[in-house]
């Protein structure tokens, strides 16, 4: 490990062994491992707190395996599916976020604007209503319904190559046509079913269990490896489709293989725990302010993104009296970030 | 179509290349090539495709029919690295990332030189320097791109595009929205490049500058090239009447002895307002 000698007016280090070598900012390195204590210390409370509140000490020692019984099956059984959900949930959508963001140089290109979410649940009413689902036919209605709604929109906004702007506009047309087709589909539903429909509809972790959340977690966890894979090209996108052509990306392969990855990590979240709002827009910006870096980077969002749907987890499980589904609180705090990025942005802009 | 001699060894060429723009016909049977060592300079009016020619010539618009030759093999068969190895591109859109440092931008050039596990070597490093060295904008290595002046940003992207380590540079336009100074710098810049032993190819819009330092002028018209030789030879008064449309005189520039396009008069004379 070593300083690189050029200064390039940012601290940053180069990891290598025989010429192998990875460039690392370190101030995002910073960022990325205070999170994570943070991201530790919030599951450390939503694994001590609840209807049975245990000790943090009783926790910690229900991890390292020196207490057993009850609070071993309140932590290992109840708690910790839902924590680690929170956490890879609230990843994979940030870094879904993160790569559409990139993609289309918008801040406000985020899989929740663009329809996406809204596709899944569309799928996954369809597989509800129309063919009576179990959870594995939800999960590929959901699974489906965003992949669909993402081929759409990206065959409507294509027009001899993808262009940001165009893509987002699309985008929130399609999320309105749906939004509405879903609102038929649940008025016209028995009112049992719309209540389930309407609370997975909000983005809710309640209904995670570690039969959900080890088959998604795994999927995130493997689609999360790849995109390392895409990271330097879709990077070099920063500078424009010409520039990053002209330095030697395959500009149209890169963007399809990014958004192919950004739409299968929030399908597989969407599946699960329903359409879960802002953490894709809000927890990229949040890093990329807190890193100060060029662009957004990847790893310390995903990070950030664990933590902020780990900590609205929190609010809506322990601080709100009555529980709530954890969108609502992503909604809110989302919701006033997004208020003060667009006047933000106006006022950069005017 | 029998086509003129060409240089053998040009290491970019089009055959009978046609270029296509929202399924509008830009370019239509064009042949070119671009002589080894050379400045070229591409001029023309407005929408004439001299921007979709240099897109095409660097592999960034697809071919309608013809090819695009780059060292004697068709461009679209090379890996969007290989390609990147061998031809450089500025072109006129190219956003800086906000907030990005100089010696970032400049180290973005290096893209086609590395790979997943090898993202910073010695090559990088030297190849990063050499190009802040001779753009002249080493000092600036830790300064914000958005932070500095037209010209020096210019400069630095002309740095990133030499990063890049190609012997084949292309510019789009590299001295619009530059004051006179500054695009005299940038050309200047350019001038030193070339007589480095690269090849550059870049359209410009003025004629003077053009003839100056051009060894080699492409005019373009309608997508077709209606000239093309050296300045002396091939700017005249008649072909900018003709390409442009415009009445001039040619004059020897006193310092140079190069073509110097000079407007013609045409200017209306006031009427004589009454009781002034």
């Amino acid at each position: 490990m070593s300083t690189a000698a050029l200064d390039v007016g940012r601290r940053r280090i180069v990891v290598g062994i025989r010429g192998l070598t990875v460039v690392v900012g370190l101030r995002s390195a910073l960022v990325g491992s205070v999170m994570l204590l943070v991201t530790v210390l919030l599951a450390l409370l939503a694994l001590a707190l609840g209807d049975f509140p245990l000790t943090p000490a009783e926790v910690v020692g229900v991890v390292t395996g020196r207490v057993d019984g009850l609070p071993r099956i309140v932590v290992l059984e109840w708690r910790l599916p839902r924590a680690v959900a929170a956490v890879l949930f609230g990843a994979a959508l940030a870094v879904a976020g993160a790569i559409f963001q990139t993609i289309t140089r918008n801040p406000l290109a985020s899989p929740d604007i663009i329809g996406l979410a809204n596709g899944s649940f569309t799928g996954m009413l369809i597989a509800l209503l129309v063919l009576g689902g179990s959870w594995p036919l939800l999960t590929a209605g959901s699974l489906i319904g965003g992949l669909a709604a993402a081929v759409l929109i990206y065959l409507l906004a294509y027009r001899g190559g993808l262009h940001g702007f165009r893509f987002i506009v699309v985008g929130i047309a399609i999320s309105a046509m749906l939004a509405s087709v879903n609102t038929w589909m649940l008025l016209r539903a028995e009112l049992e079913t719309a209540l389930f429909a309407s609370a997975w509809g909000a983005g809710t972790l309640n209904s995670v269990t570690a039969a959900t959340a080890v088959p998604a977690g795994l999927c995130i966890l493997l689609l999360l490896a790849l995109v390392p894979l895409v990271t330097p090209a879709v990077r070099q996108l920063d500078l424009g489709d010409d520039a990053a052509s002209a330095t030697g990306v395959a500009v149209g392969r890169t963007r399809l293989a990014a958004v192919a990855l950004a739409v299968c990590l929030v399908s597989v979240v969407t599946a699960v725990a329903g359409p879960i709002a802002f953490v894709a827009l809000a927890a990229p910006q949040i890093t990329r302010r807190l890193t100060g870096t060029p662009g957004i980077p990847f790893v310390t969002t995903g990070i950030v993104g664990g933590a902020l749907l780990l900590g609205s987890d929190l609010i809506a499980q322990h601080v709100i009296p009555l529980t709530v589904p954890v969108g609502v609180v992503t909604v809110v705090l989302g919701g006033s970030y997004l208020v003060w990025l667009l006047i933000h942005e106006s006022r950069r802009r005017a | 179509m029998s086509s003129p001699t060409r240089p053998p060894n040009s290491p970019l060429q089009a055959a009978g290349l046609g270029v296509r723009y929202d399924r509008r016909s830009v370019i239509d049977d064009l042949d070119l090539a671009v002589p080894p060592g050379s400045f070229t300079v591409i001029i023309g009016p407005n929408a004439c495709g001299k921007s979709t020619l240099l897109r095409a010539l660097a592999g960034l618009l697809p071919a309608a029919s013809g090819t695009v030759l780059l060292d004697g093999r068709d461009i679209a068969s090379y890996p969007a690295k290989d390609t990147a190895r061998r031809l450089g591109l500025l072109p006129q859109s190219a956003v800086s990332p906000e907030g990005i440092t100089v010696a970032e931008l400049v180290a973005r050039g290096r893209y086609a030189h590395q790979r997943l596990l090898r993202q910073w070597s010695v090559a990088d490093e030297a190849a990063v320097t050499d190009a802040l060295r001779l753009t002249d904008v080493a000092d600036l290595a830790t300064r914000r791109v958005d932070e500095l002046s037209g010209g020096q940003r210019q400069r630095v992207w002309i740095a990133m595009v030499l990063a890049q380590q190609t012997p084949l540079i292309l510019l789009d336009e590299p001295t619009t929205y530059l004051d006179i100074a500054h695009q005299i710098e940038v050309l200047n810049l350019l001038h030193d490049l070339n007589g480095q032993g690269r090849t550059v190819v870049a359209v410009l819009h003025d004629l003077n500058h053009a003839a100056r330092y051009a060894s080699n002028i492409i005019a373009m018209q309608d997508g077709r090239i209606v000239a093309e030789g050296p300045p002396a030879t091939t700017i005249t008064a008649e072909l900018v009447a003709e390409v442009f449309g415009l009445a001039n005189v040619v004059i020897s520039d006193p310092l140079t002895g190069t073509p110097l396009v000079v407007p013609a008069d045409t200017r209306r004379p006031h009427p004589v307002a009454a009781g002034n």
